[in-house]
């Protein structure tokens, strides 16, 4: 049997997930015999070598980079899965949704008590630099995502499971505590 | 703040007693149409109760205020049926003779201007509350006159210039402009029944087990929308232990589109009143209460007029009827303007001054109600029709109706047709003799049972064979297609409250009747379940998505499978909260597909172009270097 390939990315996330990912403990070394890793920010390939069969994303969007990145993972990944709280509904970063953009870049660059160096009032605008976006958005809102992993992470379980189901292509338990939030 | 003897003076008249936080509130809002915060520390200090909790009730409910509102408070309807008829002109003259935009006061804090869900006044819509007084029919003319005599400093009574309605609404008690609009009256609303004669006589031909078999072979069914059997329900609580058992009567009636128990309470006060003494008199309970929707406060002296002159005769008080030990008084509690109060454990709740969130069931009111007593909760209309019962027996009663929905239904009829008002129908009624009857033509679509019930149109629509979309749909799947080209009334169809809204063919269903009905929901959530404080929200962003002309056809199924999460809502409001869009897309599927782009598989709407340019903007304002340079 061919080799599974699968890519991962971390958005505007906190990479908790992709340490969640590391949590399936030794079960990692089944994985390698399953799968092989392209662009993922484990072994650093920056871009895709060949077509992926199962890309991960963790974090929402908040930069156009963010946006670029996501749909360079739609156009080359067969499966894309959004990873934990951020990548499904935005999460911690999505909290300055509710502040105007320019009150949050006012604060951070101008106005807030910490701002000491910034004396000129430089604001962060090189080109090299991504673009903020108005609103953190999770990442169904930028492309189609086909499945989605909940968890603040989600558990190295769930994730194992998940996983294997994909590349085992059998149906996957999901218990109920799994999606109980409330 | 209100001086602090008032407080303790009005706190003394309800005992000191937390559980009457309600009322407590009603009295105060009277001296100050607001709660600041040293009056909620009064009240705190005194009912030995944290802040919290008396702020989280004023915060729940639409006409209690933790901010100043004006000394007229104005509360114009949204109602869809005032939509219908040019809400916009009403509420546009509103704002320019008042000088302020909607939910506001004006500066000098004369006149408050506010939104209220469905007042109960559909037939004579556009209507607003302003001070407890219902104004019907609204014009942009009949509004400047209004904001005129307002600014005079006129009584607000004084500015009906309209004749008193018909019937009691011209009461000296009620003196409203108010109509009944009865159009059809049938064993029910007919008026043949001599008042009090139960009470008077029927009593002493009953045993109390003879009063609950009565009721239990009439096969009645609750009328407020649910259709719980009554008599089940009688003898569930006869059966239930408990110092006290207490029957309430539901007159919160809030589902948009009904209004029966407006009239019933107006028209035929005194029925209502014997059918909850019979209900008493079957269950032996010695508490009464009716719940009067705030929106209804107009009719409070003319039912409190009514229940002292049945006190006067013994109907009501100390052994009633010379039946000794049958002890039973009503009082009438006001609501403060929530939908949700009229689900029977959110009531309760509401009766005990606590916010109108619904209980967690087991255990039911039957067997733990108000202060953990057995209680019974019926609708107005279920009581009206038990003394008609318990009058002329359940086999005359089994002669109407049809055989799993017997006698009749009282109708409210409203929108697209020449003579809204009240019916009383036989079940097993089809819509097109409704639509007949009231006057209705070029009908495109009925919502029928208010927004919580279904959306249904007159035609057969042939799309109908997707057994999927039939198996989870209520209330009975296949049977409701086989039905579907003559449907009727009744409890295997088209179960109903009451609640017939009609809307022709000029009516935009998606973009004006189900946004309406959705926004309601997203309104009235008492927010305690996710499923409801979340789902309308995102199933409303999503039908927005769908009539900008970015839906794709996943969209459709998305929700279709996401109204389903809100069957674990805790309460019926929350299980019917997406049912003017699963009903709309179930019946009217084609008014979806319209919108949908059939080349496009996914499209989310984002535009990253779009999403960057306050960014641009804000970066770019002031000339500044690379800082890597």
């Amino acid at each position: 049997m061919n080799k599974k390939v699968i890519a991962t990315a971390s958005l505007a996330g906190c990479f908790g997930c992709h340490m969640s990912v590391l949590d399936i403990d030794e079960r990692i070394l089944d994985l390698i015999e399953l799968v092989e890793f392209n662009k993922s920010p484990i072994d650093d390939i920056k871009k895709f070598t060949k077509p992926v069969d199962i890309g991960i994303i963790e974090g929402g969007c908040c930069n156009s980079e963010n946006v670029e990145n996501l749909r360079y993972f739609r156009e080359n990944c067969k499966v894309l899965i959004s990873l934990g709280e951020c990548a499904i509904m935005g999460g911690l970063p999505a909290m300055r949704n509710g502040i105007p953009l320019e009150e949050c870049l006012r604060e951070a660059y101008l106005d807030g008590p910490t701002v000491q160096l910034n004396k000129e009032g430089i604001l962060p605008n090189n080109e090299e630099l991504p673009q903020i976006l108005d609103r953190v958005v999770p990442c169904h809102e930028v492309v189609k995502i086909d499945y989605f992993l909940p968890g603040c992470p989600p558990r190295a379980d769930l994730i194992w499971d998940a996983l294997y189901a994909l590349i085992s292509e059998q149906p996957m338990n999901i218990p109920y505590e799994v999606i109980k939030f409330d | 703040m209100i001086e602090k003897s008032l407080i303790i003076d009005i706190l003394q008249q309800h005992k000191n007693d937390c559980t009457r936080l309600m009322d407590i509130l009603l009295d105060l809002h009277k001296i100050q149409n607001y709660m600041d915060k040293e009056t909620i520390s009064v009240l705190a200090e005194e009912l030995d109760l944290s802040r919290a909790e008396i702020e989280e009730t004023i915060s729940f409910y639409h006409f209690f205020s933790l901010k100043p509102r004006g000394k007229y408070n104005i509360y114009l309807t949204d109602s869809i049926t005032a939509n219908m008829k040019n809400r916009k002109a009403i509420l546009e003259a509103f704002e320019r003779e008042c000088g302020t935009k909607i939910n506001n006061v004006t500066p000098d804090g004369l006149l408050g201007l506010y939104t209220t869900s469905c007042i109960g006044m559909n037939d004579q819509e556009p209507a607003a509350i302003i001070n407890d007084v219902v104004f019907t029919n609204l014009t942009p003319y009949r509004v400047k006159e209004l904001v005129k005599g307002m600014r005079a400093g006129e009584e607000i009574k004084d500015l009906i210039y309209e004749n008193y309605g018909d019937g009691n609404n011209a009461d000296p008690d009620v003196e409203s402009m108010v109509s009944n609009n009865i159009r059809k009256k049938s064993i029910v609303l007919k008026k043949d029944y001599e008042t009090y004669t139960f009470v008077k006589s029927g009593i002493k031909k009953y045993t109390p087990t003879e009063v609950i078999k009565e009721i239990e072979n009439s096969n009645l069914r609750g009328r407020g929308g649910a259709g719980f059997p009554t008599g089940l329900k009688w003898r569930f609580g006869s059966q239930s232990q408990g110092e006290h058992r207490v029957i309430i009567c539901n007159a919160d009636e809030g589902e948009p589109g009904t209004f029966k128990d407006r009239v019933l309470l107006t028209e035929y006060p005194e029925m209502v009143f014997e059918g909850m003494t019979a209900a008493a008199y079957a269950t032996g309970s010695d508490i009464g209460v009716l719940y009067l929707r705030y929106e209804y406060t107009y009719l409070l002296k003319f039912l409190k007029r009514i229940l002292n002159e049945m006190r006067k005769k013994n109907f009501l008080g100390k052994n009633i009827g010379g039946i000794e030990g049958f002890d039973f008084d009503i009082r009438i509690q006001l609501g403060a303007g929530a939908y949700i109060c009229g689900e029977e454990s959110a009531l309760i709740e509401s009766m005990e001054g606590k916010r109108g969130e619904p209980r967690d069931k087991p255990p039911f009111p039957v067997e733990k109600g108000y202060l953990g007593y057995p209680t019974i909760v019926n609708n107005v209309e279920t009581l009206v029709t038990a003394v008609k019962i318990l009058q002329n027996g359940a086999k005359w009663y089994s002669g109407f109706g049809t055989n799993d929905s017997l006698g009749t239904k009282l109708l409210s009829i409203s929108g697209d047709c020449k003579f809204p008002g009240i019916y009383e129908v036989e079940w097993g009624t089809p819509l097109t003799e409704v639509m007949e009857m009231c006057g209705a033509e070029d009908v495109q679509a009925i919502q029928v049972g208010g927004p919580s019930g279904m959306l249904v149109s007159l035609k057969d629509l042939s799309h109908l064979n997707s057994t999927q979309l039939m198996k989870w749909y209520k209330p009975s799947g296949m049977e409701v297609a086989e039905r579907y080209i003559d449907r009727r009334l009744s409890y295997s169809d088209l179960p109903t409250g009451g609640s017939i809204i009609i809307f022709n063919n000029q009516r935009d269903l998606l973009g004006e009747v189900v946004m309406n009905f959705m926004e309601f929901f997203i309104e009235e959530s008492c927010g305690s379940c996710s499923t409801c404080r979340n789902m309308p929200y995102v199933m409303k962003n999503k039908l927005q998505k769908i009539l900008d002309g970015h839906g794709v056809k996943s969209d459709i199924e998305d929700l279709l499978s996401w109204g389903k999460t809100l069957k674990a809502s805790r309460c019926g409001l929350g299980q019917t909260a997406g049912n003017p869009i699963l009903s709309s897309i179930f019946n009217f599927r084609h008014l979806y597909e319209k919108h949908i782009q059939s080349l496009t598989e996914y499209d989310t709407v984002f535009n990253l172009e779009n999403s960057v340019q306050t960014y641009q903007k804000f970066v770019h304002k002031e000339p500044v270097l690379f800082h890597l340079q």
